[in-house]
């Protein structure tokens, strides 16, 4: 029984952890249709401006929920003005430009934050069930990544805002010939992924070690992610990061972690296969 | 094969010995086989990619796999003739393999991209965690992120005491890649060629016509991997000793960075960016102050914004302003943008 409470808190923590790391790229991929391979290196960001600012004695919760999504973001803007908003439509350019930039970001982390391992504790104490320890981190990443996925839906099905950024996004010349700005629209939604990714970054710090490397580790299972979710952003990366979580953790459970990544890197493959244009193409259709 | 063919064979035969025996006057020899390997593996993506339209990201999986069957295959052998041919088969098995199941799934562009890229990390990841005893392959130990040390390097064919290394290495490698420059070179003339570079224009009506796109892009695709592989095995009788960064995302990044600042769709093209970058990186690991990988994602980016068609296209026009040859222009193309899929 005890056994059973800890495997399904730690199925649910795989789940939200996938939620909470492909949630900025679903925006972007999603919306845009911008691969943004820098997106690992802008969680890495986040995670760096969590650490600076709680050394600073800021309060870890304000500087994880705050200040880590507002730097990101501003970033965010800033490269979209200088670099991604000259290559909309390409999508290889853009694929390789964001690499491009995030061999960079990866460069200056090790140029400013020196080629080890920084990390800051966890808030939050553990607690016992039965004979196992579970940490009670979890569960506040459980929690913020279903408030972050109902926060979506919110924005974009109830705002006028998520109206017209959806609107953008099919047909930008209607949205433009309505009185909207495209060019204003593609810098906002590229900068609020962008803080989404800062965030999942900063909340995800006290469980790794971040290194300057880190990045690439997120990359691929946020990428597998959002193209495994398929069209519609909300019901995609819920559905996807729930069935990724779940063979992630059973091969976890009966071999090893590392078979368990693997685990998950090959269902993404087959999956891709079989549904090349992601689970929400069959299931869930026209769902946001 | 059309005519013209054996004049051009010449003149890059010629072009290239002459390029071969100058060189090491000006960069040391031993520095000069490792920007060989490195310009072979860029051939091998210059190949599918810019002539195919296949842009994959993990062709560091397919140098990474030649470099292992080598070190693994010479270990057991004991000698390098067979161990060879295995690095070039093993990746041309696997990629046969893996191009069926993606191109017969008839999966896009960013698609296929994100496949090989997660092929590539789950082969880093896997070979990462080999450090025990239990993981051997016949008597060689896979060793996990130290790698292989220690195995047999290149010795001439049929005699294991005659070891190839050093000056003779240089000559050796500059001959494969030459001779390996011919064969690509014979291979976009012949019908496959012009057929794959149909496809990478224009693949429906390529397909309309007839032509099986699935076997053909699946057949490209096994031909970079095969001459990635014998890059991997060139590579690792070089820096005797074979390690898990070779499949690491940055290897991966490299290559494409190397087509993209020689110029795609050409053949000199990613062996020129390669031999660039590779002197490039090699003096920047000389200093402190600017970390390499800085410089290389700059490179990147500027590159993909400012100068999109590659260095040696540029180069081939001032040489004909210079020279006042005026030819027809070279049809030279970007490989073709991604269509954005419908979402």
């Amino acid at each position: 029984m005890d056994l059973a409470v800890v495997i399904l808190v730690e199925v649910l923590y795989a789940i939200a952890s996938l939620v909470l790391i492909s949630a900025g790229l679903a925006v972007v991929f999603g919306m845009m249709k911008v691969i943004n391979l820098a997106h690992g290196e802008f969680m890495v960001l986040g995670g760096y401006a969590t650490i600076t600012a709680v050394g600073l004695g800021v309060n870890i919760f304000v500087a994880m929920l705050i200040i880590a999504p507002l730097v990101v973001g501003l970033f965010g803007l800033i490269v979209e003005r200088l670099v991604f908003r000259h290559l909309y439509g390409r999508m290889i350019d853009t694929m390789l430009a964001s690499w491009g930039l995030s061999l960079m970001m990866i460069g200056a982390f090790k140029m400013i934050f020196g080629n080890t391992t920084t990390g800051v504790s966890g808030p939050i104490p553990g607690f016992a069930v039965g004979n196992y320890q579970i940490n009670g981190y979890n569960f506040f990443i459980i929690v913020v990544s279903v408030v972050l996925l109902l926060a979506i839906l919110a924005v974009l099905r109830g705002t006028r805002a998520g109206l017209v950024a959806r609107g953008a996004m099919q047909r930008a010349d209607m949205a433009s010939a309505l009185g909207h700005s495209p060019d204003r629209i593609y810098m906002t939604t590229f900068a609020i992924g962008a803080a989404l990714s800062g965030l999942a970054g900063a909340v995800l710090a006290p469980l790794v070690g971040l290194v300057p490397t880190a990045g690439a580790a997120f990359i691929a299972k946020a990428f597998i992610t959002v193209i495994a979710g398929g069209p519609s952003l909300v019901a995609g990366l819920a559905s996807a990061a729930a069935s990724f979580g779940l063979v992630n953790q059973f091969f976890s459970f009966l071999v090893s972690p590392v078979v368990g990544d693997v685990a998950l890197l090959v269902a993404a493959v087959v999956l891709l296969r079989l549904m090349p244009r992601g689970i929400t193409s069959r299931f869930l259709r026209g769902k946001l | 094969m059309r005519h013209g063919t054996g004049r051009e064979t010449a003149v890059i035969v010629i072009a290239g010995v002459v390029l071969a025996l100058v060189m090491p006057l000006l960069i040391d020899t031993h520095v000069l086989t490792l920007i060989i390997a490195h310009g072979l593996l860029a051939l091998s993506l210059g190949l599918i990619w810019g002539f195919g339209g296949v842009l994959c990201f993990g062709q560091a999986a397919f140098f990474g796999l030649g470099a292992y069957t080598f070190a693994i295959a010479g270990i057991n052998l004991g000698e390098s003739t067979v161990p060879v041919i295995l690095a070039v088969l093993v990746p041309a098995a696997f990629a046969l393999a893996l191009g069926a199941m993606m191109f017969y799934g008839r999966l896009g562009d960013v698609y296929l991209a994100v496949i090989t890229l997660v092929v590539t990390l789950i082969l880093y990841r896997w070979i990462n965690s080999t450090a025990g005893p239990d993981y051997v392959i016949g008597s060689a130990r896979l060793g996990g992120y130290n790698g292989i040390p220690g195995f047999p390097i290149l010795n001439v064919p049929g005699r294991p005491d005659l070891m190839i290394w050093g000056e003779t290495l240089y000559h050796v490698a500059a001959a494969t890649l030459l001779i390996v420059f011919v064969l690509v070179t014979w291979l976009l003339r012949s019908s496959f060629g012009r057929i794959a570079v149909g496809i990478r224009e224009n693949e429906e009506r390529v397909s309309l016509l007839g032509f099986d796109i699935r076997a053909r892009k699946t057949i490209l695709f096994a031909i970079g991997a095969a001459i990635a592989g014998l890059a991997g095995a060139l590579y690792a009788t070089w820096a005797e000793v074979v390690t898990p960064s070779l499949f690491s995302l940055q290897q991966s990044a490299e290559i494409i960075i190397w087509c993209i600042v020689g110029g795609l769709g050409t053949r000199f093209g990613p062996i020129l960016g390669a031999s660039v970058l590779a002197y490039l990186k090699f003096s920047l690991g000389q200093q402190n102050l600017v970390d390499n990988m800085f410089v290389l994602g700059l490179v990147l980016v500027l590159f993909v914004l400012f100068l999109p068609r590659g260095l040696a296209p540029e180069l081939a026009r001032g040489w004909q302003r210079i020279a006042g040859v005026q030819r027809k222009p070279a049809r030279r193309r970007r490989a073709p943008k991604a269509e954005a899929h419908d979402g």
